[in-house]
C-alpha cells in the first residue's frame, strides 16, 4: 500500500526531477494502455459496456452520463500458415523467349495470372515474379483460399477466350436452387460452353464503332470455327450469347441473325488500352509463356486456426512463467520489470499491427523469444545496480550508475541479434523472414522498454526511504 | 568468489569431448533433410474415423509410385505422409485413394516442393550462416577495439568464435543423432533456430568480454587470470538467470506451441543451455589459456 501512496503522490504533487520521471511514466502507461486496446479490441469492448452498463446503474447524473466507446478494430496480418491458404511457385518456360523480352513476358504473365487469380474474390491475393539460379519464377499466394484445387486449374488453364450459349431455363433454376444450398457453385447457372474458343481464332484486331466512336475487338475464325460460330448463332436468334474471357463474362451481345463468315465483333465497354491489350493477348496465345507448378504449400484454415490458438496459450504461460520467476527472485525490481514486461508486450503488438507485419507461426516463436530476452536486459540492470549499491552509493544513485554501466553490454549483445536478424531477413524465405522481423521488432521494443520503462519505474519508486527496506530490493 | 578458470583443462576435455561426438555423428549420418531442402511432398490430413493402419495405408497407395513413402500417424485420426514430389493431378488422385479407404478424408496440409527450389534454400542458408559469421567477428572487433592489453582484440573475436562453433556444433549434433534414429528432419525453421543460436552466443560471450574489458580498465596491476575469474563470477549470475527466463519460454513453446514449432523450439533449448555454459567455461577460460601461451612464448 506505501508504494502505491507514494506512487500517486508523485503523480498528482509533482516535485523536482522524480516528477519529470513520473509524468513521463504516466504517459507511457496511457500509451501501453491503448497499445493493448489496439492489440486486443474484444476486451477493451467488454470492460467498456461493462463500466457503461455499471454507470448507468448509478443514480448520479454525470456518472450515469458515461459512455465509452468502442475500440478501432484491425485485425492482424496473418500468414498463409496460420489463417490458410495457399503458396504456389510456378516455374516460367522461357526457352522459346528471346533473353531481351524475358522480363517483359513475365510481367505479362504475371498481369495475366493476376487477373485470373482477382476472379477468386479472396482478399489480397499476391501474384509476383522472383529470378533465381537462372530460373525465372512466377510465386502466388492465396490466403483463406477454400479450394485449392479448383484454384490451380483455373490459374493453369489455356483456353481463355469462350463463346458461350444460354442454358435451358429449367437447368438454369436448378443449378440457381443447389447454389443457394451452397453446392454446385463452380457451374455457371446462366451459360453453357459450345466448344467455340480462342483455339478457332485467326486473328484480331482493335477497330472503331462508325457511331458510337467506342473502340472494338474484331474476331477472325479460322474455317471450322466460321462453321461453328455460323451454327451457334443460327440456333440462338433472338436469345443472347456471351464472350468469356478466363472464365469470366466480357460481352454478352444478342444474337439477331445466323452470321457465316467467321467474323464477330467484341463490343465490350472497353478503353482504346484495355482493348488493345486483350487483342496483344488475343494473338499471342493464352498465356505469354508455359507454366509449370513446382511447388505448393497448402494449409487448412482449421488447421491455422488451432495453431493461432495454441501460440497465444504458449505465449501467455511464457510471460506468466517468467513474471513469477522475476517476482521471486528480484523482488520490488523484479515486479517493475513485469510491468515493463506487459507494457513492452502490448507495445510489440500494437506495432506489429500498426506496420502490418505478417504474423506466422515463425514469427510468434521469433516474438516469445523477444520476451525472454527483454527479460535479460533488466537482470542485467538489476545486477549492475545492486553492485552499486554495496558499494554504498544512495538508491537513487545506484539506479542511474546501474543503467550506465549495463547499457554497454545491453547494446553489444543486442546489436549481435540484431545483425543476425538483418542477415536472415534479407537472405532467406517468407517463413524465416517473418521470424527474423518479429524477433528484430521484439529486441528493438525491448531495449525501449529496458532502458525506459524500467528506468522511470525505478526512478519513481527508489526513493530513499523506501530503499531502506533493502529486503525488498536486494536478495 | 569460484576459481572457474583454475579447471580450465576439465572443461576443454568435456566440451571437446561433445564436439568431437557431434562431429562424428554429423560424419556418419549426416542431417536428416526436411522436404524444404531436397524436394518432395509432406501430406497431414484426418479421417473421418478411426486412422488405419499403417500397413493398410502402405498398400492402397502402392499403385500411385510415390516413391519412398513414410507413413507417421498422428494422433487418433490424423496420418503424415512424406513422398517424393509429385504435380497436382497426382494430388488429386492420392486424395480419392485416401478418401476410398476411409470415407471424409480432410487433408489438413499439403506441400510439394521441387528439388530446385530445395537447392536454392541450401544455398542460401549457407550464404546467410557465413555472412553472419563475418559480421560477428567484425562486429566484436569493432566493439572490443580500445582492448589490447594483454591480448589484442581480435583474439576477443576468435575466442568468441571458437564458443560460437561449439555452441552450434553440439545442437546440430544432437540432430544427426536425433534424425538417425528418431526420423526427425530439420526444416528451414531450423536454420532460424541455428542462427539465433549463434547470435545468442554471442550475445553471451559479448557479455562477459565485456566485464573483463571493464575490469581490465578498473584493477591495472590484477594478474590476467584474476581479472576474468573476477569478470566471470560478478557475470554468472545473469548468465544463469537470463537463460533460465529463455529456456522457461521456449518450454512454453516446446509444450504448448504445437507440432511444427516443437523442433525449432528444442533447439533453441539445446543451443542456448550450451551457450551459457560456453559462455562461462569456454570462451573467456580461452583467453587465459591463450594469454598464458603468448607469455610463455615470449619468455623463451
Amino acid at each position: 500500500m506505501k508504494f502505491i501512496t507514494r506512487f500517486l503522490s508523485f503523480i498528482f504533487i509533482p516535485k523536482g526531477a522524480r516528477a519529470k520521471s513520473a509524468y513521463l511514466l504516466l504517459l507511457i502507461f496511457i500509451v501501453a494502455l491503448f497499445a493493448a486496446a489496439f492489440s486486443f479490441p474484444t476486451y477493451w469492448d467488454r470492460y467498456a459496456d461493462k463500466i457503461n452498463s455499471a454507470a448507468r446503474e448509478i443514480k448520479v447524473p454525470i456518472i450515469n452520463k458515461i459512455n465509452i466507446p468502442h475500440f478501432y478494430k484491425s485485425p492482424f496480418k496473418l500468414g498463409l500458415d496460420l489463417q490458410g491458404g495457399a503458396h504456389l511457385v510456378y516455374l516460367a518456360d522461357l526457352s522459346n523467349t528471346d533473353p531481351k523480352d524475358y522480363v517483359d513476358s513475365m510481367s505479362g504473365l504475371r498481369d495475366v495470372i493476376e487477373r485470373r487469380v482477382n476472379a477468386f474474390g479472396i482478399a489480397e491475393p499476391n501474384v509476383q515474379t522472383a529470378e533465381a539460379g537462372g530460373e525465372y519464377r512466377l510465386i502466388v499466394e492465396l490466403a483463406g483460399v477454400k479450394d485449392v484445387n479448383q484454384a490451380i486449374r483455373m490459374i493453369g488453364q489455356t483456353p481463355f477466350l469462350e463463346f458461350k450459349e444460354e442454358r435451358a431455363q429449367e437447368e438454369r433454376d436448378e443449378i440457381l436452387e443447389a447454389q443457394k444450398n451452397g453446392e454446385r457453385l463452380y457451374e455457371d447457372p446462366y451459360f453453357i460452353q459450345t466448344g467455340l474458343n480462342g483455339k478457332y481464332l485467326k486473328r484480331s484486331e482493335v477497330t472503331f464503332d462508325p457511331t458510337t466512336y467506342k473502340p472494338v475487338v474484331n474476331l477472325q475464325f479460322d474455317d471450322d470455327g466460321a462453321k461453328l460460330f455460323e451454327e451457334i448463332t443460327k440456333r440462338n436468334i433472338g436469345k443472347t450469347a456471351a464472350i468469356y474471357l478466363d472464365g469470366a463474362p466480357i460481352s454478352v451481345p444478342r444474337v439477331n441473325d445466323a452470321i457465316s463468315g467467321g467474323k464477330a465483333i467484341i463490343t465490350g465497354d472497353f478503353s482504346v488500352t484495355e482493348a488493345k491489350e486483350l487483342v496483344q493477348r488475343l494473338n499471342s496465345g493464352a498465356l505469354p509463356v508455359a507454366i509449370k507448378l513446382i511447388s505448393q504449400q497448402n494449409v487448412e484454415a482449421s488447421l491455422g486456426e488451432s495453431a493461432v490458438q495454441k501460440s497465444l496459450k504458449s505465449g501467455i504461460y511464457a510471460i506468466a512463467i517468467v513474471a513469477i520467476f522475476m517476482v521471486l527472485w528480484y523482488k520490488i525490481p523484479g515486479v517493475l520489470a513485469v510491468l515493463a514486461l506487459l507494457a513492452y508486450t502490448f507495445i510489440a503488438l500494437a506495432v506489429f499491427k500498426l506496420i502490418s507485419v505478417t504474423l506466422t507461426l515463425a514469427g510468434i516463436v521469433g516474438f516469445i523469444l523477444s520476451i525472454g530476452m527483454a527479460v535479460d536486459a533488466n537482470i542485467l540492470i538489476f545486477a549492475r545496480m545492486r553492485e552499486e549499491s554495496r558499494a554504498g552509493k544512495s538508491a537513487g544513485q545506484a539506479v542511474r550508475d546501474g543503467f550506465a554501466r549495463a547499457w554497454p553490454s545491453i547494446r553489444d549483445s543486442n546489436i549481435s541479434t540484431l545483425l543476425t536478424c538483418a542477415v536472415l531477413y534479407f537472405f532467406s524465405a517468407s517463413l524465416i523472414k517473418g521470424f527474423a522481423l518479429t524477433l528484430a521488432l521484439g529486441v528493438l521494443i525491448s531495449m525501449f522498454s529496458a532502458i525506459f520503462i524500467s528506468r522511470l519505474l525505478l526512478e519513481v519508486l527508489m526513493s530513499d526511504k523506501l530503499s531502506r527496506f533493502k529486503f525488498l530490493w536486494y536478495r | 568468489m569460484i576459481p572457474i578458470t583454475k579447471f580450465r583443462k576439465l572443461y576443454f576435455i568435456f566440451s571437446g569431448a561433445l564436439i568431437i561426438a557431434s562431429i562424428a555423428a554429423l560424419a556418419l549420418w549426416g542431417l536428416r533433410l526436411g522436404i524444404d531442402f531436397k524436394g518432395g511432398s509432406l501430406l497431414f490430413g484426418e479421417f473421418g474415423q478411426k486412422s488405419p493402419s499403417r500397413e493398410e495405408i502402405s498398400t492402397v497407395l502402392e499403385s500411385l509410385d510415390l516413391g519412398e513413402l513414410i507413413i507417421q500417424s498422428s494422433g487418433e485420426r490424423g496420418v503424415i505422409l512424406r513422398f517424393k514430389e509429385i504435380d497436382e493431378t497426382k494430388h488429386q488422385q492420392l486424395l480419392i485413394v485416401l478418401n476410398k479407404i476411409s470415407g471424409d478424408f480432410l487433408e489438413k496440409s499439403f506441400e510439394s516442393i521441387g528439388p530446385s527450389i530445395g537447392r536454392e534454400l541450401s544455398t542460401n542458408a549457407f550464404k546467410a550462416i557465413a555472412l553472419v559469421l563475418v559480421l560477428i567477428v567484425g562486429y566484436i572487433a569493432f566493439a572490443f577495439r580500445k582492448v589490447s592489453y594483454p591480448l589484442a582484440s581480435w583474439k576477443y573475436g576468435v575466442a568468441a568464435l571458437v564458443a560460437l562453433f561449439h555452441d552450434v556444433v553440439i545442437p546440430l549434433g544432437l540432430f544427426a543423432v536425433l534424425g538417425r534414429f528418431y526420423n526427425i528432419e530439420i526444416s528451414s525453421g531450423f536454420i532460424a533456430a541455428i542462427l539465433t543460436v549463434l547470435g545468442y552466443s554471442v550475445h553471451d560471450s559479448i557479455i562477459v568480454f565485456d566485464r573483463i574489458r571493464e575490469n581490465l580498465i578498473k584493477h591495472q596491476g590484477r594478474s590476467f587470470d584474476e581479472t576474468v575469474d573476477k569478470s566471470v563470477n560478478q557475470t554468472f549470475t545473469r548468465s544463469l538467470n537470463t537463460s533460465l527466463t529463455v529456456i522457461l519460454v521456449l518450454l512454453a513453446i516446446y509444450f504448448l506451441g504445437g507440432e511444427s514449432m516443437k523442433y525449432i523450439a528444442l533447439v533453441l533449448m539445446v543451443g542456448i543451455a550450451v551457450g551459457t555454459y560456453s559462455s562461462i567455461f569456454i570462451g573467456s577460460t580461452l583467453l587465459v589459456s591463450w594469454n598464458k601461451f603468448a607469455m610463455q612464448k615470449k619468455r623463451y
